[in-house]
């Protein structure tokens, strides 16, 4: 390396995104200062990096989403960039601006394209002025209840009432006739005032079961915007994904182009720099939605990198130090087939339930085209104060049958004692005939597995649970214990002694 | 050896109730024993530390090696007697280790009652006194004590367990080759001198330890001579003319300097053999004793449970595992050292007082150690059981308790009630140690069947006047009795009266036991001996 990017980079997460954050940053030379709640003393992150920093208690308020302490300890530690991974601060203005003040770089994009793509109203008008095609409806939120009426009219029923602000499904009304329009625009208000401080809310088409397809965009300060294919991820479970693949079964090669068009498109019209991800609705009929714009890195991103071979957190690096995107990125080709399964500390057979405590085992899967992106090892002990998401199983094969199967033949050797995770649903997604059949749709999880049933605990999963408690039993330390050599007397042995010395709470 | 099968269920709700419960007994004892460790009262703790003086505790910590055990006995000794005015009953005794060997430490409380003794500080001190020459422990006596509480004159001045007897204690022991040595870091009058000068080597601190067997008062009124206390017995009278003590120190650090060089300089004989194992601990974690021992003394439950929580690798041979099933017997090891167990599993029967009485001969033969677990109601009682001579096989297994040489100890894990207690090696059998747990019971009978008997006795005699009892009349007899019994059986009652040598926790109780059985080796174990068994 010719020269160093930055001096020194502090990596604003935890979890497995700053895993991945501090082993990029090693490719690339950087020292990197790793920040931790008191809960994450002991966290995969805070070992990995060359210094880490205890932050704050674990509530996320008073550690990971202090920005202030944050941005100080980057100072402090000599710092001139912040990666902020996903989730916690990547999408929140106030740190590319609190960094620009203290003279660090932030990696991602301004503040500017971050405050406009958050607002849901805002983009829409900017991207239809762009010629993307967005959703059809409102252009504007409506003042009055004439004008939801005539907007949704216009796209014809189901529609869809949002909150401007909004996100999660909060402040999201599906109409289905005229006569319950205006009912459903004042709780969506409502909703949204609560949940937002904002009511405006706005109308569009609701789109029945479409599938959720993403482009990858990297844009640098020398005029380059391209996109990296896409993604689909229509398999969520409560608005979260849970698998997510590339190529989609859904596009072809023409499709594929004009929908890569329409996110460069969109990143241009944004003024965007660095790493995103537009996010496209694609409708059975086969038209696509401008949805919205993640200014980050995004969970998903390994199945990008497997199918590419582009390093995407090395890029992002790149691009915030002023570099142009590498030439092997410009000329990337989409190769072969990609699936990711994100691994939750969650009881899957038990409602979802999280799940918490030591991991008293743990064994990553190995072979070709096999890629684990952890958080965790053996030891770590999962709290319920975090995102439960543990790793991410990725896996590159030529088609997208053997990715399957190698993904769940990978689950099947993903082994973890001592927590519940939601490997076993996993296998059961993929292995479900409409999955291996390409027809995922949002819906598809409520649609097959909402009634899922799980069989008799098999002797394995017995096994399992005995060796985990045998295991848990070993490893606690008894308060009693005492070591005696043979021989030796235990006045010499036992050391300070007394009665009623042992007697605790 | 085979490692027993624990059958108790560490998640059953009668589990946690225990373990809840229990806990909570112990809780009480800790709170108790640190109240009492106090010492005297703040006042003359503060007046004791401005003399320049150490407190007793501190004395005893300076005297031992550093980071070893302190086997204290009967810490709640004289506990809610005396209006609670002698914490300790005045004074501090136990075992502990100077230059690697096991001594038998008795310390006068000056900041309680200046030290004097009670009628339950002269059975503490007698019972120490016993123990290390059972147990063939040099004594070393830290001595600051006014003598006698003259207000109990009667109580601990003339029987042949009193004051006296110390000094008697002394000069048997000394004749046995236990070392008696003495430090005065205070006043040693009157009878007191007396502990002084019968010790085999004598360390005084200047100007704070005196003897003399008449003080400056009792002087002047006998004689008209006026003398100062120092003058009269102090220091350096008694180092450089008197001859009374031998070694002089500058204040209570020094002295017990001077007193661990004395130790030093014993040459005591290397302890007797046993065939020793590499200690290991229990597989059964004996944190379980809480739930798994029943919280109601009245509920019976397997005693392997309890042993399988105290031996190493709670592994047991057991001895006779399907006869006289009451009593259960076998061989284990505790941190290393071989032990022959006896735990009840009921009343006693002919064939359990048989296998007992067998189990204890093959323990004294081959010279293991013998722990009593008691929890025991008695023997079996009726027609069919006198008439099969249990009487006679209850003598043959008391009979072999008594006269085992053997180091006994006993703990009572339960309830100790009747003949029960003396089969099972209770305090009139002088186990070297007996401890009782916070949830045991002792007594000569359960308070319900004492107010049974009572009654009926009552109700007879009445009878026989033509006179007849209404239940409330009845309860009125019954009710005063069992609440007696119920306050008179409890670990803290017994343990303020000496009946016992302290109550030890149950997950202590391990360690406990090795520490007695290692100090107990001191005692070379003699050849077996016994008298006529009742065939």
């Amino acid at each position: 390396m010719s020269k160093k990017l930055f001096k020194k980079i502090l990596v604003a997460n935890r979890g497995e995104i700053a895993v991945r954050v501090i082993r990029a940053c090693k490719l690339l030379d950087i020292p990197t200062v790793a920040i931790y709640s008191t809960a994450d003393k002991n966290a995969l992150h805070t070992l990995l990096a060359d210094e880490a920093v205890e932050i704050g208690p674990p509530p996320p308020r008073e550690s990971y989403l202090d920005f202030k302490k944050i941005v100080e300890t980057a100072r402090a530690h000599k710092c001139d960039a912040i990666h902020p991974g996903y989730g916690f601060l990547s999408e929140n203005p106030q740190l590319p601006i609190a960094c620009e003040k203290a003279r660090l770089t932030f990696i991602g994009p301004s503040a500017e394209a971050m405050r406009l793509l958050g607002n849901k109203v805002q983009s829409r008008i900017k991207m239809a002025t762009a010629g993307v095609p967005i959703i059809p409806g409102m252009k504007a939120s409506g003042e009055n209840i004439f004008q939801f009426e005539s907007a949704a009219e216009e796209a014809g029923y189901p529609v869809l009432i949002k909150a401007a602000a909004g996100g999660g499904g909060k402040g999201m009304r599906i109409v289905n006739r005229r006569e319950d329009l205006a009912s459903s625009v004042e709780a969506a208000k409502r909703e949204a005032k609560n949940a937002f401080g904002d009511d405006t809310v706005y109308l569009e088409k609701y789109i029945e079961n479409p599938r959720h397809i993403e482009f990858q965009v990297l844009a640098d300060d020398h005029g380059n915007t391209i996109h990296l294919f896409e993604r689909e991820c229509s398999v969520q479970r409560r608005h979260q994904k849970i698998i997510e693949e590339t190529p989609s079964t859904a596009l072809t090669p023409a499709l594929r182009v004009q929908m890569g068009n329409a996110a460069v498109r969109v990143a241009n019209a944004a003024g965007y720099r660095n790493a995103g991800t537009v996010e496209f609705l694609f409708d059975k009929s086969g038209s696509f939605y401008f949805l919205e714009m993640n200014t980050r890195i995004q969970v998903e991103h390994p199945v990008t990198e497997m199918t590419t071979g582009v390093d995407l957190v090395v890029e992002q690096i790149r691009i915030a130090a002023g570099e142009k995107i590498s030439d092997y990125v410009l000329e990337a080709k989409q190769r072969g087939h990609a699936i990711e399964c994100r691994i939750y500390a969650e009881d899957a057979e038990n409602n979802f339930l999280p799940s918490s405590g030591e991991i008293l085992f743990y064994q990553e899967p190995v072979g070709p085209g096999i890629r684990v992106d952890s958080g965790v090892e053996q030891g770590t002990v999962v709290g319920v104060e975090y995102d439960p998401i543990l790793a991410k199983l990725i896996v590159y094969a030529p088609t997208r049958e053997l990715a399957i199967s190698k993904m769940i033949q990978a689950l099947k050797e993903y082994k973890f004692l001592g927590i519940k995770t939601s490997r076993k649903f996993m296998i059961d997604v993929l292995s479900h005939p409409e999955f291996k059949a390409g027809n995922t749709y949002t819906n598809f999880i409520e649609k097959h597995f909402s009634d899922r049933t799980v069989d008799v605990v098999p002797a394995l999963e017995l096994a399992a649970a005995v060796s985990t408690v045998a295991m848990a039993q070993g490893s606690k330390a008894r308060p009693t214990a005492v070591k005696q050599a043979k021989g030796l007397s235990p006045w010499q042995t036992i050391g300070p002694w007394e009665i009623g010395m042992r007697i605790t709470k | 050896m085979f490692r027993i099968e624990s059958k108790v269920n560490t998640n059953s709700a009668a589990f946690k109730e225990n373990y809840e419960k229990n806990k909570e007994h112990h809780l009480i004892l800790k709170m108790r024993l640190e109240a009492v460790k106090e010492g005297g009262p703040e006042k003359a703790r503060k007046v004791h530390l401005e003399r320049g003086k150490l407190l007793t505790r501190d004395r005893v910590a300076l005297l031992f090696d550093k980071n070893t055990p302190f086997l204290e006995l009967s810490t709640l000794a004289a506990y809610d007697m005396y209006d609670n005015e002698a914490p300790c009953s005045g004074i501090i005794t136990g075992i502990g280790v100077v230059h690697g060997r096991e001594v038998m430490v008795i310390a006068n409380d000056a900041t309680v009652k200046g030290g004097t003794y009670y009628p339950i500080t002269i059975l503490k001190h007698g019972r120490a006194q016993r123990i290390a020459e059972d147990n063939n422990l040099p004594c070393v006596y830290l001595v600051d004590s006014g003598g006698i509480y003259l207000p109990y004159q009667s109580g601990v001045f003339p029987d042949k367990d009193h004051f006296g007897r110390i000094f008697y204690n002394q000069a048997r022991m000394s004749a046995k080759g236990i070392p008696q040595i003495s430090v005065v870091l205070g006043s040693c009058t009157a009878g007191g001198a007396y502990l002084p000068a019968m010790s085999d080597e004598t360390v005084i601190v200047r100007k704070q330890g005196t003897i003399f067997i008449g003080g400056p008062p009792l002087v002047k009124a006998a004689t008209g001579e006026v003398v100062t206390a120092e003058e009269l017995g102090g220091a350096d009278v008694h180092c450089r003319t008197s001859g009374v003590t031998d070694h002089y120190a500058m204040d209570d650090k020094h002295a017990l300097a001077i007193a661990r060089n004395v130790i030093e300089n014993l040459n005591r004989a290397p302890k007797f053999d046993l065939d020793m194992t590499e200690p290991e601990e229990p597989y059964y974690d004996p944190d379980e004793l809480y739930g798994a021992v029943p919280n109601d003394i009245r509920k019976q439950y397997d005693i392997r449970e309890v042993i399988a929580r105290l031996v190493d690798g709670s592994k047991f041979h057991e001895f006779k595992e399907l006869y006289g099933i009451t009593l259960v017997c076998g061989f284990a090891r505790i941190m290393g050292f071989p032990v022959g167990i006896l735990g009840n599993n009921g009343v006693l029967f002919s064939e359990s007082s048989l296998k007992g009485a067998h189990f204890i001969e093959l323990c004294t033969v081959r010279k293991i150690p013998i722990i009593f677990l008691q929890n025991i109601t008695g023997f079996i009682v009726g027609r069919q059981y006198e008439a099969g001579g249990i009487a006679r096989d209850g003598a043959k297994l008391v009979h072999a308790v008594a006269n085992a040489q053997v180091p006994k100890f006993t703990v009572i894990v339960g309830g100790s009630y009747g003949a029960g207690n003396y089969a099972m090696c209770g305090r009139g059998y002088f186990p070297r140690l007996l401890w009782m747990w916070p949830n045991a019971k002792i007594c000569v009978m359960g308070g319900e069947q004492a107010a049974d008997v009572l009654a009926t006795v009552k109700i007879n005699q009445l009878e026989r006047n033509g006179a007849k009892l209404t239940k409330e009349e009845i309860d009125a007899i019954r009710q005063p009795i069992i609440n007696k019994y119920e306050s008179e059986s409890t670990p803290f009652y017994s343990t303020a009266r000496l009946w016992d040598d302290g109550i030890v926790g149950m997950t202590e109780t391990r360690e406990a036991l090795a520490l007695g059985i290692a100090m107990s080796l001191n005692q070379p174990i003699p050849d077996q001996k016994y008298g006529v068994f009742r065939m």
